[in-house]
C-alpha cells in the first residue's frame, strides 16, 4: 500500500507537468496585456519596459520554464522560509506575481484559502452527515413514504443549480426572516462568544447551499449502494447467525456500501471547489473562488494560471486519495 | 418410530409466494414435513423445485420480494411465525445452523473469517473474545482447515470455494445447533473432503442428537446418509418416506424417473439428477391439477382437474399421486 502510494505520487509528477504546460499554453494564447489597465498617459516606452520587467519579451518556452522554476522551486522555498524562519540561499528570488496587484500570487491565495477551506470543508461534513442516514433509511425502507420524499427532494436538489438555491436562501433567510446576513463580512474578527456566533451565522448559508447540493447527490449513491448490498447473500448469512437488524444493516451492509461512496466523496471534493466559485460570488465570501473570478475579469494571467493549476493538483490528488481509500476499505483490493 | 419422538421441527401447509413483475410465483405450495431430533432428512428435487425457498421460509430468511402467506412452523412445539424478534434471533443464532447454497457469496467480503465466526459465538454463547477465538479455531480445524488459528485473520477471498464452504459449515455448527439445515453443503468440495464433512456431520448428529435437513442433487449421498427422503416437485412435496422404503418402492412417477436416471444407487458423486424430459412447471398459481401432469406417462382425467393430496402407502411412506404403481390403476381414495 505504501509503495503503491509513493509510486502513484511519482506518476502524478509527469501528469501535473503536462497539465501545467497545457494551462500555461492556453492562457498564453489569450490576448491580454498587463499594461492594458494603465492610464493612457503612460507612454509606449514605459509600457515596453514594464513588459520586459515581467519577462514577457522572452520566447514562449523560456517563459514557461521560468514559470515552472518560480512555481515549483521559488514558491515552495519561500513557503518553507515563511514557516520555519530559516533563510535558504540569499532569500531573494523571482516570484509569480499578479499583474493586477503586483503582489505575489501565492500570498494572495494563502490569504484567501482559509475561507474557502472552511466553507467547503464544513459543507462536506454536513453533506455526509445528512446524506448517509438518508441513503441508509431510503434503501432499507425502499418505496416507503420516507424513500419517496427523499427521492423527490434529492432530485430537486440535484437539478437546481447552486446560484439559484443561494438566491432563494438570501431572499428567504436574509430578506424575509432576517436570520442570517446576506453578505459575508470578510473583515470580521472572532474575539468573543458573540462574534463567534456571528461567524457561524454568516457561514451557514454558503455552507448549506454547497452541503445540500452535495447531499442530494451523495444520498442517491448511498441508497443505490445499500440496495445493492442488501440483496447480497452475505446479508442472509448474517441474519441466519441471529444478529440483530441493527448489526446486520449498520455493520455488515453499511461497511460494504461505504466503499464506493467514500470513493465518490473523495473524487467529488475538487468539484466542490468549483461549486464554491459560484457560491462565494453570491455570498461575497472572499475565498479563492472569488479570487479566480477577479483574476479572470482583470485578465490577470499569472493569477488565473496558478489557480487553475491548483485546481488540477486537487483533482489529481483526490484521485489518488480515492484509490488509496478504496484499497484500505476493500480487503480484496491489493495494489502490487 | 417417528410417532414416539416429539418432532424437533414440524412444518404444516407452508406457503411462500414471490411477488414479481410478471405476477405471483408460488415457490412453496402447502409443504408439510417434520424432522425428529437426531434424524437426517434428505431433500431432493430438480432445480427450481423450491427446496431452498422452503428452508429459508422456516426462519424467515427470505428475500424482500417473498412473502409467507400461510402455514405453521413449529420448533420444539413453539410457533416460529408467532415469535417475537428476540425469540426469533435466539432461535436463528443458537438453535438452528444454516449452510446456504452458494459458498462463494455467503461470506461478507470485508470482514475476516475469524470475525464472522466469533461474532456468532460472542452474541449467542456469551463467550469472551479469547474464548470465541479459540472455539473458532477449533471449528475451522474440525471442518478440515489446516493452520486454523492463523487463517482466522484471513479474508474470504483468500480462501478457495471449497474452503469457503467449509467456513460456512463451521459457522453453522458454531453453537452446537439442534437443527442443521444444509443446502447442498458439499457441492464445491472434492470427494475426500466431502466424505470428511459427511463423517463429521454424522458424528455430531450422534453426539448432539442434532436433526439435519440435507438438500442435495446427489441421490448417492441421500442413500448413504439419510434416514428419510423428501422429494419435491414444483414447490410441493410429491413423495416422502424412509430411505430404504422409498428407494425400494418408489411411488410417484417423478421419483421413479429420478431413480431411473441414476445408474446405481451408490454411483459416483458427480451423478447428479439428470433432467427428466419435458419442461419444468410454471409456478404461476395454486394449481387445481397435478403439476407433473404435462410430463407424466400415466395421466388420468382426474390428474387434470384435481391436485392429489399426500396419502400414506404404509411404513411412514406417502405420495401425492392418483396412480398406483402396484396395480397400474388409479388409486381409490
Ligand atoms: N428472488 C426470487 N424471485 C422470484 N422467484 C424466485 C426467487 N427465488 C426463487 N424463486 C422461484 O422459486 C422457485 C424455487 O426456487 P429454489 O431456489 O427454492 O429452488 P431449488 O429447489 O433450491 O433449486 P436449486 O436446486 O437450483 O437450488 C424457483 O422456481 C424460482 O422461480
Ligand atoms: S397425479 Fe397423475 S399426472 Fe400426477 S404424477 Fe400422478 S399420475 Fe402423473
Ligand atoms: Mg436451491
Amino acid at each position: 500500500m505504501f509503495a503503491f502510494t509513493i509510486r502513484r505520487l511519482l506518476f502524478a509528477i509527469p501528469t501535473l507537468l503536462a497539465i501545467s504546460f497545457i494551462i500555461f499554453a492556453i492562457l498564453d494564447l489569450a490576448p491580454s496585456d498587463p499594461t492594458g489597465n494603465l492610464p493612457l498617459t503612460i507612454s509606449p516606452e514605459v509600457r515596453a519596459q514594464i513588459r520586459s520587467s515581467l519577462g514577457l519579451d522572452e520566447p514562449f518556452p523560456i517563459r514557461y520554464l521560468l514559470w515552472l522554476k518560480q512555481f515549483f522551486i521559488n514558491e515552495p522555498l519561500n513557503l518553507i522560509e515563511g514557516w520555519t524562519g530559516w533563510t535558504l540561499g540569499d532569500g531573494e528570488r523571482m516570484r509569480v506575481t499578479s499583474w493586477a496587484t503586483r503582489s505575489p500570487v501565492v500570498d494572495l491565495i494563502i490569504e484567501r484559502m482559509p475561507q474557502t477551506l472552511w466553507v467547503v470543508g464544513m459543507s462536506q461534513v454536513i453533506a455526509i452527515v445528512i446524506a448517509v442516514p438518508i441513503g441508509v433509511i431510503s434503501a432499507y425502507k425502499q418505496y416507503s413514504w420516507f424513500d419517496q420524499i427523499g427521492t423527490f427532494v434529492s432530485m430537486v436538489g440535484f437539478s437546481i443549480p447552486t446560484f439559484f438555491t443561494g438566491l432563494v436562501f438570501i431572499v428567504l433567510f436574509s430578506v424575509h426572516l432576517q436570520w442570517f446576513p446576506s453578505i459575508y463580512d470578510t473583515n470580521h474578527v472572532i474575539d468573543s462568544w458573540d462574534s463567534f456566533v456571528f461567524q457561524i451565522k454568516q457561514m451557514i448559508m454558503p455552507t448549506m447551499v454547497l452541503a445540500l447540493a452535495t447531499a442530494a447527490q451523495l444520498s442517491r449513491y448511498m441508497r443505490a449502494s445499500m440496495l445493492d448490498n442488501l440483496q447480497q447473500d452475505y446479508v442472509r448469512t448474517a441474519r441466519a447467525k441471529g444478529l440483530t437488524e441493527r448489526v446486520v444493516v449498520m455493520i455488515h451492509v453499511l461497511r460494504n456500501s461505504m466503499i464506493p461512496v467514500v470513493t465518490v466523496i473523495a473524487l467529488n471534493i475538487p468539484t466542490i471547489f468549483g461549486g464554491a466559485i459560484i457560491t462565494e460570488q453570491i455570498f461575497r465570501v472572499n475565498g479563492i473562488g472569488q479570487l479566480l473570478i477577479i483574476g479572470i475579469q482583470g485578465a490577470d494571467i499569472p493569477l488565473v494560471q496558478t489557480l487553475t493549476f491548483i485546481f488540477a493538483v486537487l483533482i489529481v490528488l483526490f484521485n489518488l486519495i480515492a484509490d488509496v481509500l478504496y484499497g484500505i476499505l476493500d480487503p480484496r483490493i491489493r495494489y502490487e | 418410530m417417528r410417532d414416539t419422538i416429539a418432532p424437533l421441527l414440524d412444518v404444516a401447509q407452508l406457503k411462500t409466494v414471490f411477488h414479481t413483475r410478471s405476477g405471483a410465483v408460488h415457490a412453496v405450495n402447502s409443504v408439510s414435513f417434520s424432522v425428529a431430533p437426531g434424524e437426517l432428512v434428505g431433500v431432493v428435487g430438480e432445480s427450481g423445485s423450491g427446496k431452498s425457498v422452503t428452508m429459508m421460509s422456516l426462519m424467515n430468511l427470505l428475500p424482500r420480494s417473498a412473502e409467507i402467506v400461510g402455514g405453521e412452523v413449529l420448533f420444539e412445539g413453539r410457533d416460529v411465525r408467532a415469535m417475537n424478534r428476540a425469540e426469533l434471533l435466539r432461535l436463528r443464532g443458537r438453535d438452528v445452523g444454516f449452510v446456504f447454497q452458494d459458498p462463494m457469496t455467503s461470506l461478507n467480503p470485508v470482514f475476516t473469517v475469524g470475525r464472522q465466526i466469533t461474532e456468532r459465538l460472542r452474541k449467542h454463547m456469551n463467550m469472551s473474545k479469547a474464548e470465541a477465538k479459540m472455539r473458532a479455531a477449533e471449528l475451522l480445524s474440525l471442518v478440515g482447515i489446516s493452520d486454523a488459528a492463523r487463517r482466522l485473520q484471513d479474508y474470504p477471498h483468500q480462501f478457495s470455494g471449497g474452503m469457503r464452504q467449509r467456513v460456512v459449515i463451521a459457522i453453522a455448527l458454531a453453537c452446537d445447533p439442534k437443527l442443521l439445515i444444509a443446502d447442498e453443503p458439499t457441492t464445491a468440495l472434492d470427494v475426500t473432503i466431502q466424505a470428511q464433512i459427511i463423517a463429521l456431520v454424522r458424528d455430531l448428529r450422534q453426539k448432539l442428537d442434532m436433526g439435519i435437513v440435507w438438500i442435495t442433487h446427489d441421490l448417492g449421498v441421500v442413500a448413504g446418509i439419510a434416514d428419510r427422503v423428501i422429494v419435491m416437485y414444483a414447490g410441493q412435496i410429491v413423495e416422502q418416506g424412509p430411505v430404504r422404503e422409498l428407494f425400494a418402492r418408489p411411488q410417484h412417477p417423478y421419483t421413479r424417473a429420478l431413480l431411473e436416471t441414476l445408474p446405481s444407487v451408490t454411483g459416483a458423486r458427480s451423478e447428479r439428477l439428470r433432467t427428466i424430459e419435458g419442461q419444468p412447471p410454471s409456478l404461476g398459481g395454486a394449481p387445481d391439477r397435478c403439476p407433473f401432469a404435462p410430463r407424466c406417462a400415466h395421466t388420468f382425467g382426474r390428474c387434470l382437474t384435481e391436485n392429489p393430496q399426500r396419502i400414506e402407502v404404509g411404513g411412514g411412506h406417502d405420495v401425492a399421486c392418483w396412480w398406483d404403481p402396484q396395480t397400474g390403476e388409479m388409486r381409490h381414495v
